[in-house]
């Protein structure tokens, strides 16, 4: 009778011992945060959340790869069945692009036409037009120079010698 | 978008060769690369891709204003083709002129006005405006 007692408490005590046995939820999020600090790109804090071995994660990441990168790293980690990405990809704000007025522009380029007496250019509405002769490796150089003056455009219509 | 593929080797080589504040933005047809080349070598580099994309750049898509990066107090040497350069009062070929830098001589740079023009002092003590085009930084 006392045998039996003993060999059932045992069975008792070591049931639960093996249901209890895969990591706790609370652990696997501990993991998963873990495993998400290797990713630099994210852009925001991210928050993550287990169920039953099933992580949720959130966040604001840089692009897509980065979104990708965090769901692999959060499988990755131990006890993890299955990740739910609610990961965000940051909406990029760009600055319109500065065109200079074309006053500025009309002596910018004036200057830097000078030393190419072949060279002919007018300047409408921030747009550059060449026309007359340069020698090809003169091009390069005054293409670099009326680059830096913030035109809309540069319409090339040089003729190359 | 279509612009992105077609400068896309370009733009990737801007990435990888550590240009400063390197901004691409596409806006009415035209592809805008702006940003400051670590070294006059790599604005060089990047132009000849420019120029294999796009021979003798002819298409008027893209806009690449890619300085190259130099603060006050670096040498730069006087790159004209073999004339000596002019040193001017103000920023701008209307300024009267000060004086010359020879033609492959170093000079040291003051402050940047603008993209075109320096505010530079020779060794021998001469100070003005150049135009940057015949500058490079060393």
């Amino acid at each position: 009778m006392k045998i039996t007692k003993i060999l059932f408490s045992l069975l008792l005590i070591s049931s639960v011992f093996i249901i209890g046995c895969g990591p706790k939820d609370a652990d696997i999020k501990a993991a998963v945060e873990e495993k998400l600090k290797a990713n630099t790109d994210m852009t925001g804090p991210m928050t993550v959340s287990v169920t039953d071995g099933v992580a949720t994660i959130s966040g604001e990441c840089k692009d897509d790869a980065c979104r990708a990168k965090c769901e692999d790293l959060a499988k990755s980690a131990k006890g993890v069945k299955s990740v739910v990405n609610n990961c965000v990809v940051a909406v990029k704000t760009v600055a319109p692009v500065e065109v200079a007025s074309d006053d500025a522009l009309a002596t910018g380029v004036m200057d830097a036409t000078k030393d190419h007496p072949g060279v002919k250019a007018s300047v409408n509405d921030g747009v550059v037009t060449l026309t007359g002769e340069i020698k090809r490796d003169q091009l390069s150089k005054l293409m670099m120079t009326l680059n830096t003056l913030k035109p809309k455009k540069i319409d090339n219509q040089l003729i190359i010698k | 978008m279509a612009l992105q593929e077609k400068y896309k080797q370009l733009t990737e080589a801007a990435g990888t060769a550590g240009i400063i504040n390197l901004q691409v933005r596409e806006q009415s047809n035209v592809l805008y690369i702006d940003g400051e080349a670590p070294t006059p070598a790599v604005k060089d580099k990047l132009w000849d891709i420019y120029n294999r994309i796009d021979p003798d750049f002819r298409s008027g898509d893209l806009v690449m204003n890619i300085n190259v990066a130099a603060g006050a107090g670096t040498k730069a040497k006087v790159t004209t083709d073999s004339s000596n350069l002019n040193i001017r009062k103000g920023p701008g070929t209307d300024q009267p002129i000060v004086g010359k830098a020879a033609h492959n001589s170093i000079v040291t740079l003051l402050s940047k006005t603008n993209g075109q023009w320096w505010l530079i002092k020779t060794d021998e003590g001469e100070e003005g405006y150049a135009y940057a085009e015949y500058l490079t930084p060393e």
